[in-house]
């Protein structure tokens, strides 16, 4: 597990990353200049660092743990949390527009981002103690720390309530015992400190901030994975780890806790997977120019033309119900539900545009030449991960029936 | 500007001009005498970057500060606002559309008589019209020397050490501050603003400036595209016959 990557260990492409987002409905009138500056730093760091490698990055699927400083550096670890915890300070928009052009970069950078800023970060800022934020939340704001969120376990994913990590009482009045096992965990491999959440011995879920180094944890990595190649994935093993008791976060208890984080990721997820859309189809846009069969570019024909107008409709809509979901987000207006079907539809409509770009690209397409493939096979971890597409329609369908299809 | 001070402090005042990004596709409008802009991103001209980071690199050196001025309506000021994202001070705008390089050059000339800099830089060459006029003009105006197109510079105790690219080589050179440069490529490497840069710059100070009276001397006539480059045509190594007779009997230059 090296931690000391750097930019030169990977193969360096020296194909321009020509990326420009499309805006066929005047979407960028509706931004203020500060977020065109932020999606512009962001967007001249990808360009710059991240597409030049991330192609070798995802095909060795090697974590690139250099960039977890460069992110934290930017400031896209938890920009909408308070500056007095070394956080940006920004607002929801801003959040959401990071995710977006790390996304189109690549899922699993974003995820990343993702997991340190809303599933480790938020958490503590908002059902920490004042000295756990003290203590966490500078260094994962700086990405001198890494962390990653422990709620998936092997026999609980889309029902969480059944969980049966624990943790007991010590007997020594300072610490708890915790047992269980989390699984699907981003960035865990690598993680400094992981929020945990576990049950305590009258059944309830409290969320614990478990350390490295703590005797009895393990964070095994999972190999082979066909998607967000470029991120590491693991377990978390708890073993009798002996956590103190000031490592509990005293704001909340229940499965509202990793929900609320859960709705903050989710958020930025809808953003993100309108990037890795976005950038299928300005390659698949591009590309169509060039190509040239039967004597004129493929751009000249129907059936291309159809597949470019119907992404470039789906991604138009998209880009409207997302920038409407953050300004309900700066207002505090957003409903969990509302999220659930801006994820739902945005990663869904993702991979469509995905696999119609692959199309268009023919074999080029299923080659590493392309991001499209790589897209493609990202979005079905994200259509997958914090609640899978069925679950968030199941969300929508008890918001506006009232009736519980769940179970 | 005021005599040479031998101080390692530096008052540096960098020149930034809002250009459109270089992916843009350019069409005219009015007859062919004005640029569109419509759909247009702008951006700070690239040379103007790297002009800017190899000031804050000096000031972060050796103390100083960094002010970025341009001339422009309020536009312009999303470039500005990014200038001190990206670490300037404080940041002026004379409030005037920018017609030509002498207009340029005059207002930004009449602003910085009055503020004693040590240091000024240019881009070698605004993106747009090219023309890489305003370093040596703003040398002309204010009585300072100029030097054009700067590879490198490092400043010590009252003058600045620059390199230039010459002909089959480098010039180096020496120069008393105060003193106006431009910068070329390889100056530095641009800096990305990071988010505490930009929420800096929320209350960083920008001031606007009426424009001092000038009187205009140049107006465009025209704009003109250049013509669409044609296909290429390959033609196979061993067919060196028919390449002639094409460079003879077609394009007639041989």
């Amino acid at each position: 597990m090296s931690t000391s990557t750097s930019k030169e260990q990977f193969h360096q492409s020296n194909k321009p990353d020509q990326y420009n987002h499309p805006d066929y409905y005047l979407m960028d009138e509706l931004l203020t200049e500060e977020h065109k500056m932020i999606r512009s730093t962001v967007r001249d760091y990808v360009k710059k660092e991240l597409s030049p490698i991330i192609e070798d990055v995802a095909q060795k699927a090697v974590f690139p743990y250099h960039i977890v400083k460069q992110l934290g550096d930017l400031g896209c670890f938890g920009p909408q949390l308070p500056i007095e915890y070394g956080c940006g300070g920004m607002d929801y928009i801003t959040y959401g527009i990071m995710m977006m052009e790390l996304e189109r970069c690549d899922s699993g950078v974003r995820s990343t981002a993702s997991v340190q800023g809303s599933l480790v970060m938020y958490p503590i800022y908002k059902f920490g103690s004042e000295e756990q934020k003290k203590k966490y939340l500078p260094k994962l704001a700086k990405g001198e720390w890494l962390g990653c969120f422990g709620l998936t376990e092997p026999n609980h994913g889309s029902n969480p309530a059944g969980m049966t990590t624990n943790f007991r009482d010590a007997g020594d009045g300072k610490h708890v015992i915790l047992n269980g096992a989390k699984m699907w965990i981003s960035n865990s491999p690598f993680a400094d400190v992981a929020v945990v959440w576990a049950k305590n011995e009258q059944g309830i879920i409290k969320g614990i901030i478990v350390e490295r180094g703590m005797e009895g944890f393990t964070t095994p990595e999972t190999h082979n994975k066909w998607s967000l190649r470029a991120s590491a994935t693991g377990e978390l093993v708890f073993n009798d780890v002996k956590v103190p008791v000031e490592n509990i976060m005293p704001g909340v208890e229940g499965l509202k806790g990793p929900l609320t984080c859960l709705n903050s990721a989710r958020y930025g997820i809808s953003w993100g997977a309108l990037g890795s859309a976005m950038d299928c189809y300005d390659t698949a846009l591009r590309y169509s120019k060039e190509r040239v069969q039967f004597g004129k570019p493929i751009a000249g024909f129907q059936l291309q033309q159809k597949k470019l107008a119907e992404m470039l409709t789906e991604i138009t809509k998209a880009q409207l119900l997302t920038w409407r979901l953050g300004v309900l987000m700066n207002e505090g207006r957003a409903t969990p539900a509302q999220i659930s079907m801006a994820k739902r539809n945005n990663v869904d409509m993702a991979l469509n545009v995905a696999r119609n770009a692959r199309q268009m690209l023919g074999g080029m397409g299923i080659t590493g030449e392309y991001p499209i493939m790589r897209h493609m096979m990202n979005l079905e971890s994200v259509v997958t991960y914090e609640g899978t597409h069925d679950i968030h329609l199941l969300i929508t369908g008890m918001d506006i029936t009232g009736e519980n299809a769940f179970q | 500007m005021s005599p040479i001070q031998k101080r390692d402090f530096m008052k540096i005042l960098v020149c930034i001009s809002n250009v459109p990004d270089t992916t843009t596709k350019v069409t005219f409008t009015d007859n062919n005498t004005k640029f569109n802009t419509a759909g247009v991103q702008f951006i700070i001209n690239p040379y103007d970057e790297l002009a800017l980071t190899r000031a804050l690199e000096i000031t972060e050196k050796q103390g100083g500060s960094v002010t970025a001025i341009t001339v422009g309506l309020t536009d312009t000021e999303p470039s500005i606002r990014k200038a001190l994202a990206i670490g300037a001070q404080d940041a002026v705008r004379i409030n005037a559309e920018p017609t030509d390089a002498y207009f340029v050059a005059e207002q930004i000339a009449a602003y910085a008589k009055t503020e004693n800099y040590d240091l000024i830089l240019t881009g070698r060459e605004s993106i747009d019209h090219n023309g890489g006029l305003v370093c040596g003009l703003l040398g002309e105006m204010l009585g300072i020397p100029s030097v054009n197109v700067i590879t490198s510079i490092e400043v010590e105790n009252g003058s600045a050490t620059m390199e230039r690219d010459i002909d089959g080589g480098k010039e180096k050179l020496t120069c008393k501050l105060p003193l106006v440069a431009s910068a070329q490529k390889e100056l530095t490497e641009p800096r990305i603003p990071n988010m505490r840069g930009i929420m800096a710059a929320r209350t960083k100070p920008l001031k606007v400036v009426e424009p001092a009276a000038s009187s205009a001397t140049s107006a465009t006539v025209a704009f003109e595209l250049p013509a669409a480059k044609g296909g290429v045509k390959l033609i196979a190594a061993e067919q060196a016959e028919q390449l002639i007779e094409i460079l003879h009997n077609e394009i007639k230059v041989i």
